[in-house]
C-alpha cells in the first residue's frame, strides 16, 4: 500500500508543477513542450528530485501519450484531405524532406554515428511541430493569410510521411537491418494505402458504427479502438504510433469532431507525461557537451526550413513577405522529433542522441515561435519593402522605351 | 456581375472563402471545423497577409449575414429590372389604413387581378422571400412586387384599398 501512496504524491506533485509551468509559459507566449522537457530533466535520474515509485507509471503514461498525440493528429485530417494535399503539394513535400532530413543525417555522420542513428536524426530535423505551428498561426491571427494553406500542406505531408518513416525506423532500430526495414516499410505502405482507400470509400460506414449520442460510450469506444489497433500495430512491428494515426484518419464526420473534443483533455494530460518521461530518460549531466552541436544543427536546419517555406510559398504565387512568413513559421520542431528520439532511446542506439534531441527541440521550439513573430514588426516589413522596391523599377524600363 | 468567391481548404483547421471587391480590397471568412468563424481583412500593401482577423460567434455571423444578405437580395431584384425590358420591380409599403393588415396575401388576389406578382415582403429589416397565399400581412410591411407599370399601379391601389375591395 505504501508504494501506492508515494505514487499518488509524486504524480500529483508532478502534474501540479506542470500545470504551474504551463501557466507561466503561456504568459510569455511559450509552448509548454520545452517546459515539460525541462521539468523531466529536473526530476528523476541525476536530477534535483528523484522519482522512485512513479517511474513505471510515467513510462506507461508516456506510451499512451504518443498514441493519443497521433490519433488526435489523424482525427484532424480526413482521408480525402490527405490525398488531395498529396497531389497539390508533393513537390514542396519532397523538397522539405531533402532540405531538412539530409542535414540531420549528414550531421550524424559528422559526429561519427552509425547509419541507424543517422536515420533517426534525419527524422528529428525533418519534421516540424504541427501542434506548435498551428497554435502560433492562430495566435498571430494568420489563419486567413494566403501562405497559411502552404504551411499547412507541408505539415500534412510531413505527418503523412511519418506513417511510412516510423515503421521503417522501428524495424531498423529493432536490429533487423536495412532489408527488414524495407519490408516493414512495404507493409506500412500497403496498410496506409488500404486504410486511406477504405476511409474514403466507406468512412461513413465505419463512423456510423460508433454512436456520438453518448459521450461516455464514445470516449470508451474510440479510446479502446485506438489502443487496441496501436497494440496490434506494435505487435506486427509497424509502430504503435502509426496504428493510432490510421485510426484517427479512418474516423470522419461527427464522430471525428466529437472524439476530438472528448479526447483533447486526455491528450493534454498524457502528452505532458510523455514529454516529462523523455526528459526523465535524459541525464542532465549529458546535456552540456552536446549543447554546441545542437545549436549548430538547430541553426542549420532552421535555415533550411526557411528555404523550404520560401520555395513552397513561391510555388503558389505568394509575394516575398508571405514567403518569409511561411519559412519562419515552419521552424519549430516538437512532438514528432521527441517521438522519433524516444524510439531511439528505447532501443539504446546512441547514448548521445537523447540529450542532443532534447537540446535541439528546446532550441527550435523556443526560438521558432519568437522568430515567426519577427515578420510582423515594422522594421522587418520596411526592410522587405525596400528589397522589393529596389527590384520593381527594373521591370517597367523596357516597357517605357 | 457575378462575384467570384474562392474556396481554399485549410487542412486540420477548416476552409477559407475570399473574394476581391470591385474597390480592390480582399475580404474573406475562415470557417473553423468547430464552427468558429473569423472575418478577415487583407492588407493593401501585402495582399497575402490579413490586417485584421475578427472572430464571430454563431449569432454575430448570422446577424451580419442577414444585414449583408438583405441588401444583396434587393440588389438582385434591381438587376432583374434591367434585364427584362418592360418588367419592373417596386417596393410598395402597406399603408397604415390598408384593409389587408391582419389578412392573408391570398385575399388580395393581386396576381389574378393585375398580373403582377408579390415576390418578397420586407418586415423589420428581414426579407421574407416568396410568401405563399396564406402569408399574413402586418402593419409596416413593405411588399416587393414584379410586374408591368399598370400591374404595379394596380397592386398599389389594391393594397391601399382604393379599388373598393
Amino acid at each position: 500500500m505504501h508504494s501506492t501512496t508515494v505514487l499518488l504524491i509524486e504524480v500529483g506533485a508532478l502534474l501540479f508543477a506542470l500545470g504551474m509551468l504551463g501557466r507561466i509559459g503561456r504568459r510569455f507566449g511559450l509552448s509548454p513542450i520545452p517546459l515539460y522537457l525541462l521539468a523531466g530533466l529536473a526530476f528523476g535520474q541525476g536530477g534535483v528530485v528523484p522519482l522512485s515509485a512513479s517511474e513505471e507509471f510515467i513510462e506507461v503514461g508516456a506510451e499512451i501519450g504518443v498514441i493519443l498525440l497521433l490519433v488526435m493528429l489523424g482525427l484532424e485530417y480526413s482521408a480525402s484531405e490527405l490525398v488531395g494535399n498529396l497531389r497539390s503539394a508533393a513537390p514542396a513535400g519532397v523538397l522539405d524532406a531533402l532540405f531538412n532530413a539530409l542535414p540531420g543525417a549528414g550531421f550524424a555522420f559528422l559526429l561519427g554515428w552509425g547509419w541507424e542513428a543517422a536515420l533517426v536524426l534525419a527524422g528529428i530535423t525533418w519534421v516540424s511541430s504541427s501542434g506548435v505551428i498551428a497554435k502560433v498561426l492562430a495566435d498571430l491571427g494568420r489563419l486567413g493569410n494566403r501562405e497559411t494553406p502552404v504551411i499547412l500542406s507541408v505539415l500534412v505531408i510531413e505527418d503523412l510521411a511519418m506513417a511510412f518513416y516510423l515503421p521503417l525506423v522501428t524495424a531498423v532500430l529493432a536490429g533487423v537491418g536495412l532489408v527488414g526495414g524495407l519490408k516493414a516499410l512495404a507493409v506500412a505502405v500497403l496498410t496506409v494505402v488500404a486504410v486511406l482507400v477504405v476511409a474514403i470509400r466507406y468512412g461513413h460506414a465505419i463512423s456510423s458504427f460508433i454512436s456520438v449520442k453518448d459521450p461516455e460510450a464514445l470516449l470508451l469506444s474510440v479510446l479502446g479502438l485506438t489502443l487496441f489497433v496501436a497494440g496490434v500495430a506494435a505487435e506486427l512491428k509497424v509502430s504503435a504510433a502509426v496504428g493510432a494515426f490510421l485510426v484517427g484518419i479512418a474516423l470522419s464526420g461527427p464522430v471525428a469532431h466529437h472524439a476530438t473534443q472528448i479526447l483533447s483533455p486526455l491528450r493534454d494530460l498524457f502528452a505532458a507525461v510523455f514529454f516529462v518521461f523523455f526528459g526523465l530518460s535524459t541525464i542532465p549531466a549529458a546535456m552540456p557537451p552536446v549543447l554546441l552541436p545542437a545549436l549548430g544543427l538547430a541553426l542549420l536546419t532552421m535555415l533550411t526550413k526557411v528555404l523550404t517555406g520560401v520555395f513552397a510559398a513561391r510555388r503558389v504565387g505568394v509575394a516575398l513577405p508571405g514567403q518569409v512568413r511561411a519559412g519562419l513559421a515552419l521552424m519549430p520542431r516538437g512532438e514528432f522529433s521527441i517521438v522519433i528520439a524516444g524510439l531511439a532511446v528505447a532501443s539504446g542506439v546512441e547514448p548521445e542522441l537523447a540529450p542532443l534531441a532534447t537540446a535541439y527541440v528546446l532550441i527550435t521550439v523556443v526560438s521558432g515561435p519568437m522568430l515567426a513573430r519577427m515578420s510582423d514588426y515594422a522594421w522587418f516589413k520596411t526592410m522587405i519593402r525596400k528589397r522589393t522596391a529596389v527590384r520593381r523599377p527594373v521591370e517597367p524600363v523596357p516597357a517605357a522605351e | 456581375m457575378r462575384v467570384r468567391v474562392e474556396q481554399t481548404p485549410l487542412p486540420g483547421i477548416g476552409v477559407r472563402h475570399d473574394l476581391i471587391t470591385a474597390s480592390g480590397r480582399t475580404v474573406g471568412v475562415v470557417s473553423h471545423r468547430n464552427g468558429r468563424r473569423d472575418l478577415v481583412l487583407y492588407d493593401v500593401d501585402d495582399p497575402d497577409a490579413c490586417l485584421a482577423s475578427i472572430p464571430l460567434t454563431d449569432d454575430e455571423a448570422e446577424a451580419l449575414a442577414d444585414v449583408l444578405g438583405a441588401s444583396l437580395m434587393l440588389g438582385q431584384l434591381a438587376g432583374l429590372r434591367q434585364q427584362a425590358a418592360g418588367l419592373l420591380t417596386e417596393q410598395i409599403a402597406l399603408p397604415a389604413g390598408s384593409p389587408f393588415v391582419g389578412r392573408r396575401l391570398g385575399d388580395t388576389r393581386t396576381r389574378t387581378r393585375t398580373g403582377a406578382s408579390i415576390v418578397a415582403v420586407l418586415r423589420d429589416r428581414e426579407v421574407i422571400a416568396s410568401p405563399g397565399p396564406s402569408f399574413g400581412f402586418e402593419a409596416n410591411d413593405v411588399v416587393v412586387a414584379v410586374g408591368t407599370r399598370e400591374g404595379l399601379d394596380g397592386v398599389t391601389a389594391i393594397l391601399a384599398g382604393d379599388t373598393g375591395d
